[in-house]
């Protein structure tokens, strides 16, 4: 546990040396900023005529949308790039297990999301400020779940990506394309199928934020898919790194 | 302290080393030497629990290398060949996080403990892609004594450093290896000569001699060659030196040097000196030729074929 810890927290200082991590949270709070922004200007416009009030839940789907665009440069380098250093040797010669390495990776990519996350709370608790009664905690902290858990899915499946590739850029490539398959495209011949539909539609990253923890309804259903992601990352990491070993 | 048997590694198709069989004890110093590809570093990842062998078993303090890896990782520190250092991390912060994996009691005194040692104190505060090679190498040797192991290997401790740093190491490698176990590799004969107690010549994968250094320096030596150059013409070189007694061997080289022979622990060379400068040449050069490794290759190969 100790040397997870003791990785997790050498890659959470790592993303402050590189320009890599200013970029990603610049990519991310920009355009939540200005959508935020708008929102707000239009439920005030909108608040006139008896709208309704502003909700942080599109502002929250935004940043678990990034994510998917963003989380493969923050974990792309992770694994890989030691093995094109060679520092992965320096690694696995010390008393560290396979598995610790690549928890402790992925741990580490996890809280700099985690405090890109926790900066842009300071979007509900401004909407707190200006409706009455104030805004539901109960739906952002289940929104807040379901950003982390999607968050740390993505980014274990990038660990585990990162390990198999000694180009970041390949792996990169290749965590962008899951990511983009797993949101867009798993579920969409689910329409078309007689049966099996709904096995697609679970594989899908999408359908298990937008339409619930986003909304509110936390779901044993959706708490297993993301816990199994994040355990299949982990695993297909620590297998590669097994392999590099032996090859 | 290290027991090796029957130790083989293919890559792929490749075999990287075959049967190999050595032991070290606590408290001495073994030298691998070798020419590049002959196998080193391949025994010293294994070894050090960076990769399984395809055969055989090696003991590292006590503890199989693949059944109880992390037990012999406890008890190693590796310096690898190329030195593989985040050259984006600070000299004392990247030890400190090598002595956190280590999980060394008392971390950042430890760190300015060996810091000193390989002195580097004054570049602690330092980014490690502005050290030189001499200092990165140091920085490796130093995140290889972090934890005091019981036995420590070295991949080309002294590869490009300056004579001064060599001499520094060296003395450095000499004083761990009196408690503890040192396994380094070098192609180097001298540096193995200089610090190791005993020897061990690979090549092509396979142990081709085993011996301490002053056995297989005596083996080796039998005679000693050496060049004599003197300014300007020389016919009549070869044969003034032929005339001294002791002197065999002689050739005349295309650039107008002499290369000569004698027996070791004869050393002729005074009277080489005076028979030259009596016979009017000004001598320039009087110097021993160093055996390369691919002689003593050839030497070892040719000397005993059937060593097993």
């Amino acid at each position: 546990m100790r040397n997870i810890w003791t990785i997790a927290k050498r890659e959470y200082d790592n993303y402050f040396n590189s320009p890599l991590a200013y970029v990603v949270a610049f990519s991310v709070l920009l355009p939540m900023g200005i959508y935020f922004s708008l929102i707000m200007w239009v439920s005030s416009q909108q608040a006139m005529m008896g709208g309704p009030a502003p909700e942080s839940a599109p502002i929250n789907w935004l940043f678990v949308f990034l994510m998917i665009f963003l989380s493969p440069a923050l974990t792309m380098r992770l694994v890989s790039d030691e093995a094109r250093m060679g520092t992965l040797e320096l690694l696995l010669t010390a008393p560290l297990r396979d598995f610790e390495l690549i928890a402790g990776k992925w741990l580490g990519a996890l809280l700099f999301v985690l405090s890109l996350a926790a900066l842009t709370l300071i979007f509900p608790i401004i909407i707190n400020n200006y409706v009455s009664p104030g805004i539901d905690w109960m739906v952002i902290l289940s929104s807040y779940l379901g950003m982390i858990l999607i968050s740390a899915a993505l980014l274990s499946l990038g660990t585990g990506i990162s390990a198999i590739f000694t180009n970041q850029f390949a792996a990169f490539f290749v965590t962008l394309g899951l990511f983009f398959f797993l949101w867009f495209m798993v579920s969409l011949p689910a329409s078309y199928l007689q049966e099996g539909g709904d096995v697609l539609n679970y594989l899908s990253l999408s359908t298990h934020f937008s339409q619930s923890m986003n909304n509110g309804t936390i779901n044993l259903g959706d708490i297993v898919y993301y816990l199994s992601l994040i355990a299949l990352g982990l695993f297909a990491g620590t297998t590669a790194v097994e392999i590099r070993r032996w090859r | 302290m290290i027991k090796v048997s029957g130790l083989t590694k293919d890559y792929g198709t490749r075999r990287a080393i075959q049967n190999l069989t050595f032991d070290a004890q606590q408290g001495e110093i073994v030298g691998f030497l070798g020419p590049n590809g002959a196998g080193k570093t391949t025994t010293m990842r294994i070894l050090t629990g960076y990769m399984p062998p395809t055969d055989g078993e090696a003991l590292v303090a006590g503890y199989d290398v693949v059944q109880e890896s992390l037990e012999v990782r406890k008890r190693v520190g590796y310096l690898p060949e190329t030195v593989p250092l985040y050259t984006d991390m600070i000299v004392f912060d990247y030890l400190k996080f090598m002595g956190n994996l280590r999980k060394i009691p008392n971390v950042d005194a430890r760190v300015d403990e060996v810091l000193d040692m390989v002195g580097l104190f004054d570049r602690a505060d330092g980014y490690i892609g502005n050290l030189s090679k001499g200092m990165r190498q140091r920085v490796g040797l130093a995140q290889a004594l972090l934890h005091r192991p019981e036995v420590l290997i070295l991949d080309e401790p002294t590869i490009g450093l300056d004579p001064g740093q060599v001499v520094e190491v060296r003395e450095l490698i000499r004083e761990i290896g009196k408690e503890r176990t040192v396994l380094l590799s070098t192609h180097l004969l001298n540096e193995a000569q200089n610090i190791c107690d005993r020897v061990l010549i690979i090549n092509k994968g396979k142990i081709v001699a085993e011996d301490t250094t002053e056995n297989l320096q005596a083996r080796l030596i039998g005679a000693e060659r050496v060049v004599l150059r003197v300014r300007g013409e020389a016919d009549d070189l070869a044969k003034t030196i032929k005339q001294v007694k002791g002197v065999q061997g002689v050739e005349t080289k295309p650039d107008g040097s002499v290369e000569f022979e004698f027996a070791s622990g004869k050393d002729v060379r005074p009277e080489v000196a005076k028979q030259v400068i009596t016979s009017g040449y000004d001598l320039i050069e009087l110097r021993p030729l160093g055996m390369s490794l691919e002689e003593i290759f050839l030497e070892l190969t040719g000397s005993e074929p059937k060593k097993k």
